[in-house]
């Protein structure tokens, strides 16, 4: 079991535990995530088909549709929505989102914004764990954490 | 960093204008937070795209809002809804599905909204004005906003949008300020026949390229052999809004902004330079088309919504023509652009042809699609973009003569010639 830690900026704070999900494509939550079950279905996403529900999801940004911020409201109230989202950037949508969850509901999802060599680093399924500092503890087991530039690259 | 309020954004925020704008403020300020803006600016303007029913939650903001007294205090269109309240039962539509739906629709326009139902509110007499200050929603009036009218906005988010409405007032940050509207990638457009050009299915699919190779960075477009139409232009941006994050994009000698290519870069240089050849489009257009069969159940056409100009295209080409018995044809448009494709005469050719209309919503915010509707066809990349993944339906992407030519045929035809080299 190698571990790593990763200190991220979290723009909403809390903490979150699960299996990363992983991806440099960013994501258009609507056409792009089933809020009734938690499955990314953007069939044009490499992580398509995998549930996003207690992950923690890892993608650079929203991409596309403005109601990308409704459907993870409509996630968070079904409780299908990732436990946390990893970004590269502070990203308007999703922190929406989690604002207004928390006006509704108390129940914001936490959000950290990492560098982009930092999130280079995370594969999905390693173990997650967000504290409420924005400190990311990565646990990878069989695998080297640090993988080739160039896979990173072609992605 | 920190954000500093006036006056009236304290009172607002601590009550003095009613619950609704607190709450209305209170969003605003951790949101102009979390975006390191460092004051708050009046807007003249604002478009709703909250109106879209996705469920309960967003029900829920809308009719707290309401509850709690909420006023637009500054001139605000509604974007689509997810009912048709004219057509709807005459499609898939679960009634207690609509009746939620209707209810959104309510608790927006009890705020003093103006009841556009249209994602096209830029071929409104709504439509802003160059450097007009606005908060919009809905990725492609905002990229039409920007790029096209030189409004500006930030690529709101619903649920955000109506915030700004009720308080009269958005972070001072993104595509607000003149610094952050300079391009950042040049598109290079590399012998690009002008037959193509004109042609209406060049601009989604150089849209959707756009929005790949940009993500959220603003492209320039260099290279264009002639100067589009409206309706190109909003084609070219709702596509690279779906592809990618494109908030706004600038054309040399053609969007306000980019009168000449430093002017466009704001004398920066392009962060990099890509050349867009026929290799590249062809890459383009094979990606907006998703499916495994010549096969054909439904045209959809009209997103964003139809125009006046568009009714006048296809007309001619109905005219005096019967769709197959097995296809369906539809087209999507907002009520006030609807009338105005009546008075012009356009409607009674497309009945006759068999065309259906559906107004204030579309086949992607309203669960409309009966079962037996597999294999879509649509001129528009952003029905193209979002039916597989949001509807689970195959489609296949063409001009709107091939959508025309193939509703006739009963099966998928394109003409391949403007593609040939």
């Amino acid at each position: 079991m190698e571990k790593l830690v990763i200190q991220g900026r979290p723009f909403i704070t809390g903490s979150a535990s699960g299996l990363a999900l992983v991806s440099r494509e960013p994501l258009s939550f609507w056409g792009g995530y089933d809020w009734k079950t938690g499955e990314i279905t953007d069939r044009r996403h490499p992580l398509s088909g995998l549930v996003g529900k207690g992950k923690i999801l890892a993608i650079p940004f929203a991409r596309g549709s403005s109601t990308t911020t409704a459907v993870l409201l409509e996630a968070i109230r079904a409780g299908t929505a990732p436990n946390a989202i990893i970004t590269t950037s502070t990203d308007f949508f999703f922190a929406l989102a989690s604002v207004v969850a928390d006006e509704l509901y108390s129940a914001p999802v936490p959000l950290v914004a990492i560098s982009e060599p930092d999130f280079a680093q995370l594969r999905t399924n390693d173990e997650i764990e967000i504290d409420d500092k924005g400190k990311i503890t990565v646990r990878r087991s069989q695998q080297r954490i640090i993988a080739t530039e160039t896979t990173n690259r072609r992605e | 960093m920190t954000l500093s309020l006036n006056e009236k954004d304290r009172e607002m925020l601590h009550g003095d204008h009613g619950l609704a704008t607190k709450m209305s403020m209170s969003i605003l300020v951790r949101m102009a937070e979390i975006s390191d803006a460092k004051e708050l600016l009046d807007i003249s303007g604002a478009h709703i795209d909250s109106t879209v029913y996705i469920g309960d939650a967003g029900l829920e903001f809308a009719e707290r809002l309401a509850s709690l007294g909420a006023r637009v205090t500054v001139p605000t269109t509604l974007n689509v809804s997810g009912l048709d309240e004219y057509h709807w039962q005459e499609w898939a539509v679960p009634t207690d599905w609509a009746r939620q739906a209707h209810r959104q629709m309510i608790a927006y326009q009890s705020m003093g909204t103006i009841p556009t139902w249209t994602c096209a509110p830029y071929q409104t007499e709504m439509k802003p004005s160059f450097g007009q200050q606005i908060a919009w929603g809905e990725s492609n009036a905002i990229v039409f906003a920007n790029s096209v009218i030189g409004a500006r906005t930030e690529r709101y988010p619903d649920l955000f949008d109506i915030c700004c409405a009720i308080t009269g007032r958005a972070p001072a940050i993104g595509l607000h300020l003149t610094e952050n509207r300079a391009g950042r990638i040049l598109l290079h457009l590399r012998d690009i026949p002008k037959a193509l050009q004109h042609s209406d299915d060049f601009y989604p699919v150089l849209g959707h390229f756009m929005g790949r190779a940009a993500l959220d960075r603003i492209p320039v477009i260099k290279g264009m052999g002639i100067t589009p139409n409206e309706d190109q232009l909003k084609a070219l941006g709702a596509a690279s809004a779906s592809s990618g994050a494109v908030a706004m994009f600038h054309m040399i000698g053609v969007t306000p902004e980019a009168q000449t290519l430093e002017s466009a870069f704001q004398g920066n240089q392009p962060e990099e330079t890509i050349s867009v050849t026929m290799d590249t489009l062809h890459e383009s257009r094979r990606e907006l088309t998703r499916t495994d069969s010549e096969a054909l159940d439904m045209v959809v056409l009209g997103s964003p919504h139809f125009s006046l100009a568009e009714f006048r295209q296809l007309a001619p080409l109905v005219h005096g023509k019967q769709k197959h018995p097995n296809v369906r044809f539809l087209v999507t448009s907002s009520r006030a652009m609807t009338q105005l494709a009546k008075q012009a005469g356009f409607l009674d050719v497309l009945q006759a042809f068999g065309a259906q209309l559906t107004v204030d919503t579309c086949i992607l915010t309203s669960p409309m699609l009966p079962p037996e509707v597999k294999y879509l066809m649509t001129n528009a990349a952003k029905f193209a973009y979002y039916a597989p993944g949001l509807l689970g339906r195959q489609i296949t992407f063409g001009s709107l003569k091939d959508c025309v030519a193939s509703a006739i045929e009963g099966k998928v035809v394109r003409d391949e010639s403007l593609w040939k080299n």
